[in-house]
């Protein structure tokens, strides 16, 4: 079957690596550094061997960061909560509003639907900066600064619009056809959109949730500007690792690790149904 | 009429109504269809026909008009409460499920025992062949197997009027006569009312009980197959219908002695007697600057005294021939059922008798006349 030659398939493999390599590096760096001394990591040259230590976990975990200088606090612990509650609700609410809409821009060619649509997406192309100031002062207003709420609503504008495009785009794909003809055996458009609509894009929706939620744990600017101290997620409250006597490497590799952890996690989890949608290609037409 | 299963009123359908560029695809369609009867819509693509299909199953809002069944207005409601069966041209099966759940689902509403169900379905999958492919999934078999699987999923329910658009398209043309012979035994045997809609006029002409041809968004006409054929209502339905095309020249008329003379192009003279025309319509043709004739192949007699033609091509179908000769400054088809030998090149004679000929309005288009009496 296979009509390669060898050294065809030779430099496919040293191909492959080098790109495997490339990509993977500094992340394989970074489970190395975090389980390394400040020391060991400075020393040169620097050398692949070492005793590997836990030390970083524990200092993360227990929230006693050693430097120079003595102890100090941190509250990474805290942090990662908070970035998996902020990201968990944002994506589970822009979820909720996003793909019900997904559903009726693609359906239903009603007046001024496509503005809408294309309103929904430029909040992307704004620069975010530009638009915190503004939503800083009427959230202080509001009381809604330095809070939970707060925070998921101002995610909507990175969830939101991602879900609304990729959602809808998959249900372009879906055969109208396939609906109508569940609808007239004697099924509501609410039973279509639950019973077929929602299965057969059901692989789309999952690609657009985890990319969703990958950008919204990513947040750093929004969290930064909006939340006090205990209510900031990981992006921002790993500024608390520069500190005046020194940047302690093997500490933030060892945050690095567990921070991208849950999002790798779930990555891995939602794989299958992204393969899946890749098979369900017979749906189309 | 109390029989009346569908009724049509005044329909109208626009696309794209508040745009720069409204299309109306549908244009004051009043039809009625009776119960028991088979309905097929015959046009080429954009006539309408599938935009008519699925306003009456609720896929389409109508612009205006109203659509009844059993003197029930139902252009308001949703699909699911307009108790019709469709199948569609696209089979649009539900992927994750096998062809046999697939034609079970229609039944869901229906409330039948699962042994029922699964009567009907081998009942209905054995009418169309495909037992064999039940437990398959529809991203596994041909095209033409899911088109039978669709419209099983069609034929099964229980409804007041089956929609079926171009049911058939995908088949090969042996399992399509096999089908079709089926599936008019099947619709009549159990009085179900059925729409058909197709581009192909045998099948119209096998299926249907009347046809109502359309283009251009309007109904040309709504009759039986035989009258569509015979008694042509305008030059489109004339030359759409039949196969070959009829030929049509463009003609006038004048007397000479008992004679009546139609001159067509090419100095070219149709000369019969007075006689074979009802006073009417030769005052009606006299009267005329211009008008159309048209003749069927089948009609076109080859005879040694006729008009002079010159033969340009030959075709032996299998169980007919076609002739295509030069004929008053046009092509002239003649349809024999015998192996004829006339070689190109060839002078023939040509010979239209006056009961074969259709006549027409040159502006409108409108039939004057079939068979030398006022249509």
């Amino acid at each position: 079957m296979d009509h390669r030659s060898a050294l065809e398939r030779i430099l496919r493999a040293i191909a492959l690596t080098a790109i495997v390599v490339f990509f993977m590096f500094p992340i394989f760096w970074i489970v190395l550094m975090s389980l390394q001394t400040n020391e060991t990591i400075l020393r040169s040259p620097p050398s692949m061997s070492f005793v590997p230590t836990l030390k970083n976990y524990a200092a993360i975990i227990s929230g006693e960061l050693d430097s120079n200088a003595g102890t100090m606090s941190i509250h990474f612990m805290n942090n990662l909560l908070n970035s998996i509650l902020l990201s968990v609700f944002s994506v589970a609410l822009a979820l909720l509003l996003g793909v019900p809409a997904a559903y009726a821009f693609a359906r239903h060619k009603f007046r001024g639907s496509e503005d809408i649509a294309f309103t929904l997406l430029s909040f992307r192309f704004a620069p975010p900066l530009l638009v915190l100031l503004p939503l800083t002062l009427y959230f202080q207003a509001l009381g809604l600064a330095n809070t939970y709420l707060g925070l998921v609503w101002v995610y909507q504008l990175i969830c939101l619009p991602l879900i609304l495009w990729i959602v809808r785009g998959y249900f372009e794909d879906i055969s109208p056809d396939i609906e109508h003809a569940y609808r007239i055996a004697g099924h509501g458009w609410f039973a279509t959109f639950r019973k077929i609509a929602l299965p057969l894009a059901g692989p789309g929706i999952a690609a657009a949730g985890l990319l969703a939620f990958i950008f919204a744990w990513n947040n750093f600017v929004f969290a930064l500007v909006l939340a006090s101290a205990d209510k900031q997620p990981v992006t921002v409250g790993a500024l608390a690792f520069v500190t005046a006597s020194g940047i302690q490497y093997g500490q933030i590799a060892a945050a690095i690790v567990m921070s991208i952890a849950p999002t790798l996690l779930l990555a891995l989890w939602a794989q299958r149904y992204l393969v899946e949608g890749l098979s369900l290609g017979a749906v189309k037409g | 009429m109390s029989d009346v299963l569908l009724d049509l009123q005044q329909i109208d359908k626009i696309y794209n109504e508040t745009s720069h560029h409204p299309v109306r695809a549908v244009k004051d369609l009043n039809l009625s269809v009776t119960q028991g009867e088979i309905v097929a819509l015959l046009g080429s693509s954009g006539c309408g026909k599938t935009s008519t299909l699925r306003m009456i199953a609720g896929f389409e809002a109508v612009s205006s008009g109203e659509i009844l069944i059993k003197g029930r207005p139902i252009h308001k409601l949703a699909p699911a409460r307009r108790n019709v069966a469709m199948a569609f041209e696209g089979y649009s099966l539900y992927p994750p499920l096998t062809v046999e759940e697939n034609i079970a689902f229609a039944l869901k509403s229906e409330r039948l025992s699962k042994d029922e169900i699964r009567k009907k379905v081998a009942e209905i999958a054995h009418l169309l062949e495909i037992e064999d492919i039940l437990d398959r999934y529809p991203g596994s078999i041909s095209g033409g197997q899911q088109q039978r699987a669709s419209l099983a999923r069609a034929l099964i329910r229980n409804a007041d009027l089956h929609l079926l658009d171009e049911p058939m398209g995908q088949l090969e043309p042996q399992l399509r006569a096999l089908l079709r012979g089926r599936l008019k035994h099947f619709i009549k045997e159990r009085g179900l009312t059925a729409i058909l809609v197709t581009h192909d006029q045998t099948e119209a002409n096998a299926l249907a009980d009347r046809i109502a041809v359309m283009e251009g968004g309007v109904l040309q006409q709504f009759d039986s197959p035989l009258h569509l054929k015979d008694r042509p209502a305008n030059l489109f339905t004339g030359t759409f219908i039949g196969e070959p095309p009829m030929n049509v020249f463009p003609a006038q008329a004048e007397t000479d002695g008992d004679d009546l003379k139609l001159n067509l192009a090419d100095g070219v003279c149709l000369t019969y007697p007075a006689s074979a025309f009802s006073d009417d319509l030769k005052a009606r043709l006299l009267a005329s600057d211009a008008f159309v004739i048209g003749v069927r192949p089948h009609a076109v007699k080859i005879t040694a005294g006729g008009h002079p033609a010159r033969v340009y091509a030959n075709q032996w179908l299998g169980d007919q021939t076609h002739i295509a000769a030069r004929f008053a400054g046009q092509t002239i088809v003649s349809v024999r059922h015998d192996r004829a030998h006339h070689a190109p090149g060839e002078t023939i004679g040509i010979d239209v008798a006056a009961h074969d000929l259709h006549i027409f309005a040159a502006d409108s288009g409108r039939a004057f006349s079939h068979g030398g009496a006022l249509a």
